[in-house]
């Protein structure tokens, strides 16, 4: 039986006026599988997401997701099917209470579109038991109901993954969602993915080599670019030319 | 969406969102309302009441978009204007009961600001704003170019105010000040409720966090258009009335000096907090009535409290007193 891949690129390509960010990525991400894609700032891991999620339109390649080829989705669609990504810099509803965040995801996957403006939000009720058990998951309960612009960096970081997860997505894009969190709340948030990627694929881009190396499956190292290097970690962390590429660029540890 | 609106926004409500309290102050604001309007013809010229509580829908209309739909348009003189028109020209020529050309008039400008709202949200920030207010200034050409339907510069004047439902004579400021409160309350109410369910909640998530909305699956475009047509239908709503309160529909209602009046009064009362427009409308309404005599002098006088509330306080005067008290208003 040949590997079950759920997401798949050919020749994925970016240019930026000229400027190649992604240039040429064929990546295989296998179904269940926790898959790091790691690399120096600006080997175009960002733009990858970005051009997985549809946020920006490749300007060659070719995106396979569940045996479909999503390269001409909107945004918007690409979440519907099921594949739902996080940010790199921090993406809240700063000025709605920590709950209703959570709750903004849940009303999409409950109860699809929400163009219902004639009726209370006292409907929305409903889902707050479920909000606030996702809340409790990332450990953000004290902070229920202040706004999540009053939240610090770390703590929106833990509020963004709750509200990923609210949408119960069969894949989930993570962007370094460990960034400026303490010690405590990358251990919590290294259990949560590792409980929620039972039965669902994390594809995710993370500088802390330590969780890299005890969370994921399999690792693609990108560089200028192109892909370096794949395999677990073991293999990666290795190879000669994924050391000259994080020592050369002054490594990707240290990193905001 | 744009980033003016959402650092604008951003001042006025770093406050949580609902609990039972803030339900409950609203509550007793929407009560004292009530009371208010009321009180109101018995203690003030009826006519300059209604002026406010006109341009008081139109302002909370304006906010709707802003405020909670992160759209900044700078073309709003365009629904309330042409829905004026609308209004007038039917109850005059067609001899249209008030309430129903109140109707129509509030219709075309939904129709309006579907077209213009379709075009429009396919740019962000400040291009969505231009867009905006290039497409009003044609409205302002078409009117002055058709002056069969508009009156031109004369505008269309006596305007019948006509009976209610053909049977309540309006004739009496008196008889049409409980219309105007009615539809003015009902305005209010429709907005509160609008802001405040499951397709609010949606709207502000969008003007929170454009991106992050789409990526849950939402499909930004769609709540976009709805709010500016709910937006451009309640302006529009402002506007009818307004020309049946003044008998009058003229090219100062389509003006670009409209849309930007409605701005000022957003920001005055509070850009964001659900009474501010009603505060800011009020105290603009006031100030050009007292000031009147100034002449020319009130647009510089206007400019100078526009300038002060930017600099000195950007929640504007609602925006204010809801962070003194901590709770949304
Ligand atoms: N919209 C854009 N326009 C022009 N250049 C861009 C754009 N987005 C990214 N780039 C460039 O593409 C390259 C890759 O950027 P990207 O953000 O994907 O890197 P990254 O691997 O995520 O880095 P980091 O680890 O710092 O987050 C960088 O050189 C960046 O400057
Ligand atoms: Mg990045």
């Amino acid at each position: 039986m040949p590997e079950d891949i759920i997401l798949s690129t050919s020749g994925l390509t970016k240019e930026f006026a000229g400027f190649t960010a992604v240039n040429g990525v064929d990546l295989k991400v296998k179904r269940g599988s926790i898959h790091a894609l790691i690399g120096p700032n600006g080997a175009g891991k960002t733009t990858c997401f970005n051009l997985l999620t549809k946020f920006l339109p490749p300007t060659r390649g070719t995106i396979i997701y569940n045996g479909r080829d999503i390269t001409g989705e909107k945004p918007a669609e690409i979440a519907r099917l099921g594949m739902v990504r996080s940010f790199q810099i921090s993406a809240v509803f700063p000025q709605l209470s920590v709950l209703t965040n959570v709750r903004i995801a849940l009303q999409r996957r409950k109860r699809g579109d929400s163009f219902d403006f004639w009726r209370s939000e006292r409907s929305l009720k409903v889902l707050d038991a479920e909000a606030r058990h996702l809340v409790e998951a990332v450990g953000l309960t004290p902070f229920l109901d202040l706004t999540a612009g009053e939240l610090s960096y770390g703590r929106k970081r833990a509020l963004e993954i709750a509200t990923t997860l609210a949408l119960e997505p069969e894949m989930l894009l993570l962007d370094e969602p460990m960034a400026g969190m303490g010690r405590e709340d990358i251990e919590r948030i290294e259990a949560l993915i590792r409980k929620v990627s039972a039965d669902r694929t994390i594809l995710m881009v993370e500088h802390n080599l330590s969780v890299v190396a005890s969370l994921c499956d399999r690792i693609t190292v990108l560089a200028r670019g192109q892909v370096l290097a794949e395999g677990d970690y073991a293999t990666v962390s290795k190879d000669p030319r994924v050391v000259e590429a994080y020592i050369g660029s002054g490594g990707g540890h240290g990193h905001h | 969406m744009t980033d003016l609106a959402s650092t604008e926004a951003a001042a006025g409500t770093a406050l949580a969102e609902t609990d039972d309290g803030t339900a409950r102050l609203h509550r007793n604001l929407f009560v004292a309302i009530a009371a208010l309007l009321v009180i109101a013809p018995f203690v003030a010229y009826p006519v300059f009441v209604m002026k406010v509580l006109c341009f008081a829908l139109f302002a909370l209309a304006f906010n709707l978009l802003l405020g909670y739909g992160g759209l900044l348009s700078f073309g709003h003189a365009a629904y309330f204007g042409m829905a004026s028109y609308v209004s007038a020209y039917t109850a005059k020529n067609w001899g249209l009961t008030p309430e129903l050309a109140i109707l129509l008039g509030t219709a075309v400008a939904a129709l309006l600001g579907t077209v213009f709202g379709a075009l429009a949200i396919r740019r962000q920030g400040i291009y969505f704003a231009m867009i905006t207010l290039a497409l009003a200034q044609m409205v302002f050409f078409f009117s002055l170019q058709a002056p069969r339907f508009t009156g031109g510069e004369d505008g269309i004047q006596a305007v019948p105010r006509g009976k209610l439902f053909g049977l309540v004579s309006l004739a009496d400021d008196r008889a049409l000040y409980w219309l105007v409160a009615a539809i003015f309350m009902g305005g209010l109410l429709l907005i509160y409720r609008i802001i405040h369910s499951p397709f609010g909640q949606v709207c502000k998530a969008i003007r929170d966090n454009e991106p992050r909305a789409i990526s849950l699956g939402y499909r930004a475009n769609r709540y976009k258009l709805m709010v500016f047509v709910l937006s451009a239908a309640l302006a529009g709503l402002a506007g009818a009335t307004k020309a049946i309160v003044f008998q009058l529909a003229s090219l100062t209602d389509v003006y670009w000096t409209m849309s930007g009046e409605v701005v000022l009064m957003t920001l005055v009362g509070g850009l964001g907090t659900v009474f501010g427009p009603i505060v800011g409308a009020a105290v603009i309404v006031a100030m050009q009535n007292y000031l009147a005599t100034f002449g020319a002098w009130v647009t510089v006088i206007q400019g100078v409290i526009f300038v002060a509330c930017v600099l000195l306080f950007r929640e504007g005067i609602v925006g204010v007193i809801a962070r003194a008290i901590r709770k949304p208003l």
